[in-house]
């Protein structure tokens, strides 16, 4: 029945002043202040009063007149605000800095300012008296303009100019009860006392809605913080909200309101590079995912996010990209030595760069102002260059709660985003982020450098990549003038080849193949020489067989011849002996 | 900030004026005629008799009917007597009717001896 006070998601979405009730829950004003009205379920009670109380210089004014003018500017809703500590001028000049022109809504009959002067120095009290002069002006000023909303700033200080307490308390009861008789809704502000939350118990009457503000310094680091100490009949948060005042007035942190409902995207983008995509399925990272890239110093993560944001803007999305090191200078400069000209980008409004000292402000401040920049810009993309200078703008407890809140903040609105984190020595301990942020990233790139045979050189793999069949190959990272190339890393018997050693293996492996070639060549020349001799043998013989069977004949010829010769010589022997042919048979 | 300048002139009140210019301006600022306002005002014109007596005047502005002077006036408290001349402005709330206390705001003591 009551709204669940600390989700967004849930958290009523009306631009109305007052918030319809669900089911039987009290009818609420919204105050307009991102992040309030989303921790107290709609906004302040509306039609009553609520206390907002707090030491010296928490924001009470400020929290009071941002109500008031929202009230005026966003919901319809005129409003008064009864000033006793600070003139109308003062009170104008102080807001205009947070953007607000509030001579102009005075000017429109939007807000009516009363400051009422009471200094004891110059009253005498003498015999009864009551405050009906100061419902004359504050009945007049609601009428008026006819507001809705009411702020008195604070009241306690009429206890300060006059003496008379059983008046002044009787008058503050009966003020309470006129503003809610009138349905003002309306903001009480005090100052808090020692070990009360207002120096004059005026916490009694209120009894609806009690917020506390708190501004405290640790570790150097101012941080403000609200708390509902009580809000009648609607369940609220309990924790203290970190808020913060910048120059779009007061935001208020809700811690808890992130809850693991974010949407899952199946649509991959680009890494930037293209041999990453490989790695990464083929594709990329998931839209809406959160990626972390760390490395020792030197070792490329602001070269990856660069490209990361190139591709993003090369698709004509938007990135935003927060940087804590370099200048915007620097970072063009820087990247352009490696073949990435991203001042196009900056020049189209599709890359938004911002640089600052970690230090400048608090965490809190910090996570406002990317918030606000998310809302203003609009990025599909979000990088944060390196998250891990955060951890000096505050506690490492609170750096990690607020980057936890943070990329679940971006992950509701499905902005890709990726952090670079720095991580100091070397070996395993590369492998853990100092913010302990690990564990809720979606991706987790590791930029190493690897020493050896006296070099220096990078190597990268994908450590983590959800819902990726991501590849397992340690690549070497190369920052070209081309921008970064992945090459398959040669894996020695002293581990993964780099650098020089890597060429020096592909030297090797090159000559090699050299040598094999030659080789075959000698080989191939060797047969081609044998083949030749074999064929010339093979002429010769052919040869020596032609002479042997032309010997042969002639052979043949010369005993036939010296038969015929032997026949004629045994005649001319039997001639020569007288014996006549025929005695010759017998 | 005188009084006189913006409350009305014609003040129901305005009585036993001196015909010239009063040493003594007064006004007493009161919201309808309540008992206080009432009493106020009494003590306020016999105060003055036994004291001013001939050099003031007094006026009495009813918020009531005309509540942006509260504002302009810086009204608070009611009944406020407000002592616009002598300068400096001065403010005494109540309904006057400790008499002393009265005497030391308006600082009438020291003026006459």
């Amino acid at each position: 029945m009551s709204i669940p006070t600390s989700s967004p998601a849930v958290a009523p979405t009306a631009s109305e002043g007052t918030v319809p009730p669900a089911g039987e829950a009290l009818p609420k004003a919204r105050t307009g202040i991102p992040g309030l009205d989303e921790i107290t379920g709609g906004g302040f009670p509306a039609g009553r009063p609520t206390l907002v109380c707090g030491s010296a210089g928490c924001g009470k004014t400020l929290l009071a007149m941002e109500f008031l003018v929202r009230g005026a500017m966003e919901q319809g809703e005129p409003g008064v605000f009864i000033a006793f500590e600070e003139t109308a001028e003062d009170l104008a000049q102080n807001v205009r800095s947070l953007g607000f022109d509030l001579d102009g809504l005075i000017r429109d009959n939007k807000i009516f300012v009363d400051y009422i002067h009471v200094d004891a120095n110059e009253i005498e009290e003498s015999g009864d008296y009551d405050l009906e002069g100061l419902f004359i002006r504050l009945g007049h000023a609601v009428d008026s303009i006819g507001a809705k909303r009411v702020v008195l700033d604070t009241i306690e200080v009429l206890f300060g100019g006059m003496s008379n307490q059983r008046v002044l308390r009787s008058e503050l009861r009966r003020l309470f009860r006129w503003l809610k008789d009138r349905g003002l809704t309306a903001v009480v502000t005090g100052e808090r006392g020692d070990g009360t939350l207002t120096r004059q118990g005026i916490e009694e009457y209120v009894s609806d809605c009690v917020i506390l503000l708190d501004h405290r310094v640790i570790e150097q680091v101012s941080t403000r913080r609200l708390r509902i100490v009580k809000y009648r009949g609607t369940t609220h948060g309990t924790n203290e909200y970190p808020f913060l005042i910048d120059e779009n007035g007061i935001t208020v942190l809700p811690i808890t309101s992130a809850r693991l409902q974010q949407p899952a995207s199946d649509e991959r983008i680009s890494t930037g590079v293209a041999e990453l995509d490989e790695m990464l399925a083929g594709e990329g990272y998931h839209r809406g995912s959160s990626i972390l890239v760390s490395g020792t110093a030197g070792t490329g993560k602001t070269s990856l996010a660069a490209h990361f944001a190139n591709a993003t803007c090369r698709r004509g999305e938007r990135c935003l990209y927060f940087a804590f090191e370099e200048s915007l200078g620097q970072f063009v400069r820087n990247m352009r030595s490696i073949g990435l000209d991203l001042q196009p980008w900056i020049d189209k409004d599709l890359l938004r760069f911002h640089a600052s000292r970690p230090s400048e402000y608090g965490l809190e401040m910090h996570l406002a102002m990317m918030n606000r920049e998310m809302d203003h810009f609009g990025p599909s993309v979000m990088v944060i260059d390196p998250v891990s200078n955060l951890t000096s703008a505050g506690t490492l407890a609170d750096s990690r709660a607020m980057l936890t809140r943070l990329l679940d903040l971006l992950k509701m609105r499905q902005i890709t985003t990726l952090m670079t984190n720095l991580t100091t020595g070397g070996g395993r301990s590369t492998e853990v982020t100092e913010i302990g942020i690990s564990s809720v990233v979606d991706n987790w790139l590791l930029v190493r450098d690897v020493e050896l045979s006296g070099e220096r050189n990078r190597v990268m793999y994908v450590l983590k990549a959800r819902g990726t069949a991501h590849s397992n190959q340690v690549r070497e990272f190369l920052l070209t003038d081309r921008g970064i190339q992945l090459l398959p890393a040669y894996v020695g018997a002293s581990g993964v080849l780099t650098g020089s050693a890597r060429l020096a293996q592909e030297t090797r492996e090159r000559a090699e193949a050299v040598a094999l070639e030659q080789q075959l060549e000698q080989r191939r020349r060797e047969r081609a020489l044998e083949k030749a001799r074999v064929e010339l043998q093979i002429a010769a013989l052919r040869a020596q067989l032609e002479e042997d069977q032309r010997d042969t004949a002639r052979g043949i010829d010369l005993e036939a011849a010296t038969e015929i010769r032997r026949e004629d010589d045994r005649a001319a022997m039997a001639r020569s002996r007288r014996v006549t042919a025929p005695e010759k048979k017998p | 900030m005188n009084a006189r300048e913006d409350g009305p002139p014609e003040a129901p009140a305005a009585d036993d004026g001196a015909r010239v210019p009063p040493e003594w301006d007064l006004t007493l600022y009161v919201a309808g005629q309540t008992p206080k306002s009432v009493v106020a005002l009494t003590n306020l014109r016999r105060i003055c008799e036994e004291h001013l007596e001939g050099r003031y005047q007094i006026h009495v502005v009813d918020l009531l009917k005309d509540p942006g002077l509260a504002r302009a006036h810086q009204i608070v408290a009611i009944p406020t007597l407000v002592r616009g001349i002598p300068q400096p402005l001065r403010k005494i709330i109540g309904d006057l009717s400790a008499t002393e206390r009265v005497l030391v705001g308006l600082d009438v003591r020291r003026q006459d001896g």
